[in-house]
């Protein structure tokens, strides 16, 4: 147990990094750690450098086995199947996707064209910005490993729930056209070298990096302001546990966000030590990350009406459960 | 020497169009580069990942942008 707890406080929240850089502050610039504008730096420095080494390290490790998983692969292990367990599948699957979502809209293409049932195709395309490996780990480092496990569970959950419903609802003909059309041959399969996987892993890095550093930078910005400087009573005036509107709230402004999961992660943070409820912020990050007006605009294009805003209806409605949950039950876990 | 590049204006398709047209002059070829962004057209290459890169009909990468130095190699086989 002493090795897991060190591993928790020393690897994944770098406690260690906190105290260098108090120490740095205090000694070095030899400023005071109770002066409000202190805390917010040391807060900013701390969290920065943090998200930044688990993003580096996270990616990495991340793209070295998602090259196992590429979506063709996915496609022909999703075929065999078929009902709830595709589903299941699916959403599994989903969280191993690479991190870009421009590929979201041809997977969605692929998959349909190749004969797999909608339902099951969303049930992918949910999971797959919602939950990957990474926001669990960071989800770990800021939370704790209970929370982070059933924020997974939570993602999947709703995944399997969104495809069923759409499967139930017969949405199959609510996909363009053109989608389904023309049955496409299988690509020829690129075969890779470990040396290739290296490469890919590591541009991988760069890429996500130089996309989302700047979210990082503002979240943590938002972050550290909510964190010392908002009072405590107007955020619970807004968005406090005891509102029945709060998790409504927090779902209803991050849909139109377009933010990454680390960028997200630090204003969570920041809320619940406000007091703010774990599932309201949760609940945000959710709604930040997995619904966008601009991935929305995208999937517009091979879907029809009906079927884009059942798709948001049923994430939203599932994200807002999700935070209503995690508020009446979070003090199991925290 | 006919270079395809296929993908939904996202920054890593813009970058691949970037640096395929950037490394293709530096080695001095003669060569032809058509950006695909109609989904249409990109499904009836099959492939399931974007950015793709796709020299005289052949596809070789996809879903990822390959290092100047990996172009180089991809251009200077085909």
């Amino acid at each position: 147990m002493f090795i897991f707890e060190w591993i928790n406080s020393q690897v994944l929240r770098m406690d260690w990094l906190s105290d260098l850089v108090r120490f740095f502050i205090q000694n070095i610039l030899g400023q005071d750690m109770d002066m409000k504008v202190v805390a917010s730096i040391h807060f900013f420095i701390y969290d920065v450098i943090k998200i930044f080494i688990l993003l580096t390290v996270l990616v990495f490790v991340i793209s070295y086995i998602q090259s196992y998983f590429p979506p063709e692969r996915t496609k022909k292990i999703l075929g065999n199947m078929s009902g709830l367990k595709a589903k299941f599948v699916a959403a599994l699957l989903g969280t191993l996707t690479p991190f870009c979502s421009c590929s979201s809209i041809p997977i969605f293409m692929g998959f349909t064209n190749s004969g797999l049932p909608v339902g099951v195709t969303f049930s992918f395309l949910i999971s797959s910005p919602l939950v990957d490996l990474a926001s669990v780990i960071l989800l770990a480092s800021i939370f704790n490993w209970t929370i982070a496990l059933l924020y997974v569970g939570a993602g999947i959950v709703l995944s399997i729930m969104g495809g069923l419903i759409i499967h139930i609802l017969n949405m199959d003909k609510y996909v363009e056209g053109f989608v389904t059309e023309h049955r496409i041959e299988d690509s020829k399969k690129i075969i890779l070298t470990r040396k290739d996987r290296l490469s890919y892993s590591f541009e991988q890095v760069k890429e996500v990096f130089l996309r989302v550093w700047v979210y990082v930078l503002i979240g943590v910005g938002i972050g550290a302001l909510i964190h010392n400087w908002i009072p405590e009573d107007m955020i619970i005036m807004m968005i406090g546990q005891e509102h029945w509107w709060s998790v409504l709230l927090a779902t209803v402004f991050g849909i139109p966000i377009y933010a990454d999961i680390f960028g997200t992660l630090p204003i969570a943070e920041a809320f619940v030590n406000k007091g703010v409820g774990l599932g309201t912020s949760l609940s945000f990050m959710m709604s930040a990350t997995a619904l966008s007006i601009p991935s929305l605009v995208m999937l517009k294009r091979v879907v029809k009406m009906p079927l884009l805003v059942l798709f948001t209806l049923i994430v939203t409605t599932g994200i807002i459960i999700i935070g209503y949950l995690f508020n009446n039950f979070s003090y199991l876990v925290i | 020497m006919e270079i395809k590049t296929l993908g939904v204006s996202c920054s890593k398709c813009k970058k691949l169009s970037e640096r395929t047209e950037r490394v293709a002059k530096e080695l001095g070829l003669t060569y032809c580069l058509e950006k695909v962004t109609d989904l249409e057209e990109i499904m009836s290459y099959s492939v399931m990942t974007t950015p793709t890169l796709i020299v005289d009909g052949v596809i070789k990468a996809s879903g990822n942008v390959p290092s100047e130095y990996e172009l180089k190699e991809i251009l200077k086989e085909a």
